[in-house]
């Protein structure tokens, strides 16, 4: 390909991001995910197959970003509803992308059974720790001693029990084929993050089971913390409590 | 073709097979397991996909996602549990078929007959402002028959249709003509496919501002309106009714016995069966209203199909009901009676 100028393009919009003013907060590591999402279809050359089932939470309107035909779900409903689809149309590549509210409270019954069926789906999960749409209210995956606005004094585990651990729930059923988590919170997270998008759509497109990618996000505004206080936090935080990591990972997508 | 003698789960199912079944999502429950059962032998080798979901939730929301001929079936509690999905697939405008085969209630009740079901099933389409389309078949030919009606329904109104059956419909044996087979158009114009060609396809009921969902709403209604033109109903020795049992069903099986005995014994009575309980028949029963003297309203529940005859009856005529219910069915004796002390009140009147 001859380039249009002398200058080599290395960056830009990949054409699956719509260019679109975003209403994400200031901050919020949900278009940082979009983003990479975006780019690993249109490097795996995906657009023209590729179904996303949006969930209920900030990114309901991922479809406004994410041009691929879409079919927004109920809460916690994404799983049955990228059921649904990849079972009826099993060519096509399906994917939900879901907050830990949506995913690991109101939906924990639908994940963990279309997981445990193997469904050849791709799981884009959102750990903010909180719920961000309804402002800030304790999530499963809330830290202990964390406050949020319905924990005004700190997650007690005695009431609520511990943080929920998604990927290390689901990666030892056999119907899991890939399971990882990683953070949005630096340059090189980010860049990690993308491989393990990228295996994850991978494991898919070669029929191996069902995978997930946890991905540790900020929630600037419903921690009430900068932008910049919130990534930190999150290193500091969040990391101990969720590791780092493929947890599964087939052999023949392995880097 | 030579009928077949068939239960009522397995026609509604197999007759779903021949209006071109792509695919069928559902969870275990009583009185109408067979018709999955059927499926999940019959289907796959069809082309098509089953699925036993781990939740009526789950099953409904598989459902919203299918993208083409699809259908559910449940009975009472399940179909309580579908309300949150049935309330996106009207919202969105994805077609369905969903079958609830009604028990006893309320809670777990019983799995013996029931029509409990009807405001569930007739008033709303789970929260919002949505509707489902009520077919309510009294045999099993008639089962079958409707299961293609309301397949074809659903698709013209990017609606889900309910067959509303119940346990004794559901597992009672006739004689059955099945239908031909048909083939439906495989990819729909509103289908997330993923094909890649125009424009991103997307199926949400989301409209943050509420000029727009007024509109999604108005578009809504305006269907519904439109779909008045396919009420169904069939009235039966109403030329000279002085009493009208008004009944859906099997209450309608049972109030046509009685109808037969009351005329046997000289008391002018005939039958309005509604077959489509939405949209309701009411300018049939408005219009009946206005030739007979009293209504009687029969119905396996505490009074719910009742209150729509009262408002299309708007006072015209006196309106009795008798029901059974908690799984316990009316025998024609029992509705004879009441037809006879319909029948002397208007005389005393
Ligand atoms: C059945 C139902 N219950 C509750 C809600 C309200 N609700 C909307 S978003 C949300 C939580 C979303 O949190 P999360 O999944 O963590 O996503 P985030 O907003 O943090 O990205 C809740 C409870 C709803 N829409 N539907
Ligand atoms: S509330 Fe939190 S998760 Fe939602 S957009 Fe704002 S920062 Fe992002």
């Amino acid at each position: 390909m001859r380039p249009e100028s002398p200058m080599t393009r290395v960056f830009g919009r990949p054409p699956v991001l719509i260019e679109t003013p975003t209403h994400y907060c200031p901050g919020c590591t949900h278009g940082i995910a979009h983003r990479l999402v975006a780019e690993v279809i249109d490097e795996l050359g995906l657009r023209g197959r590729t179904i996303g089932v949006a969930s209920v939470g900030c990114s309901v309107l991922a479809y406004h970003y994410l041009d691929v035909d879409f079919q927004q779900a109920a809460h916690g409903r994404a799983p049955a509803v990228a059921t649904g689809i990849k079972r009826v149309l099993p060519g096509r590549v399906v994917f939900t992308y879901q907050g830990d509210g949506d995913l690991a409270a109101i939906g924990t019954a639908e994940i963990i059974h279309a997981a445990n069926r193997g469904e050849r789906i791709t799981v884009i999960f959102i750990n903010n720790a909180v719920y961000g749409m309804t402002g800030g209210q304790m999530a499963p995956t809330t830290l202990v001693g964390m406050r949020t606005t319905t924990t005004p004094a700190g997650r007690d585990p005695v009431v609520y029990g511990f943080p929920l651990r998604v990927a290390e729930l689901l990666a030892p059923l056999p119907g899991v084929a890939y399971a990882s988590r990683v953070a949005l919170s630096s340059p090189a997270h980010v860049n990690r993050a993308k491989r393990s998008i990228r295996r994850a759509f991978q494991t898919q497109l070669d029929g191996l089971g069902f995978s997930i990618v946890e991905m540790l996000s900020t929630c600037p505004v419903g921690w009430g913390q900068t932008p910049i206080d919130a990534m930190r936090w999150l290193e500091a935080e969040m990391f101990p409590v969720f590791p780092l990591g493929e947890l599964k990972a087939p052999a023949e997508v392995k880097a | 073709m030579m009928p077949a003698f068939t239960k009522g789960n397995e026609a509604i199912a197999e007759s779903a097979i021949r209006a071109g079944l792509r695919a069928y999502f559902g969870y275990p429950v009583t009185p109408q397991s067979e018709l999955p059962e059927y499926l999940a032998r019959r289907l796959p080798e069809r082309g098509g996909v089953f699925l036993q979901a781990e939740s009526e939730i789950a099953a409904i929301n598989m459902v919203y996602g299918a993208g083409a001929r699809v259908m559910i079936s449940t009975s009472g509690p399940g179909f309580s549990l579908m309300q949150e999905g049935l309330s996106y697939l009207v919202g969105a405008e994805v077609p369905c078929v969903v079958v609830d085969m009604m028990r006893g209630g309320p809670g777990l009740g019983n799995i013996a007959p029931a029509q409990g079901d009807y405001f569930q099933a007739t008033k709303s389409a789970g929260h919002g402002d949505g509707r489902l389309l009520v077919l309510a078949p009294w045999s099993v030919q008639e089962a079958c028959d409707l299961t293609r009606v309301a397949f074809d329904l659903a698709d013209r109104y990017r609606n889900p249709v309910a067959i509303l059956g119940d346990g004794l419909l559901g597992q009672m044996m006739e004689p059955v003509v099945l239908p031909a087979p048909v083939e439906p158009a495989r990819d729909v114009a509103w289908a997330t496919t993923g094909a890649g060609s125009g424009p991103a396809r997307v199926i949400t009921s989301l409209d943050l501002e509420p000029e727009a969902l007024e509109a999604r709403n108005r578009r809504l209604q305006e269907k519904y309106r439109r779909a008045q033109q396919e009420v169904r109903w069939e009235g039966y020795r109403l030329d000279d009714a002085d009493v009208a049992v008004v009944a859906y069903g099997i209450s309608a099986r049972i109030a046509r016995t009685a109808v037969d005995r009351a005329r046997d014994e000289g008391v002018a009575a005939g039958l309005v069966r509604p077959i489509t309980l939405f949209p309701f028949p009411s300018q049939a029963v408005r219009d009946v209203a206005s030739r007979v003297r009293i209504v009687l309203v029969t119905e396996l529940s505490a009074g719910q199909m009742v209150e729509d005859v009262r408002l299309a009856a708007d006072g015209r005529v006196p309106v009795r009901f008798y029901g059974r219910f908690g799984g316990m069915v009316s025998t024609p004796p029992e509705i004879l009676d009441q037809i006879e002390q319909a029948a002397s009140e208007v005389r005393a009147a």
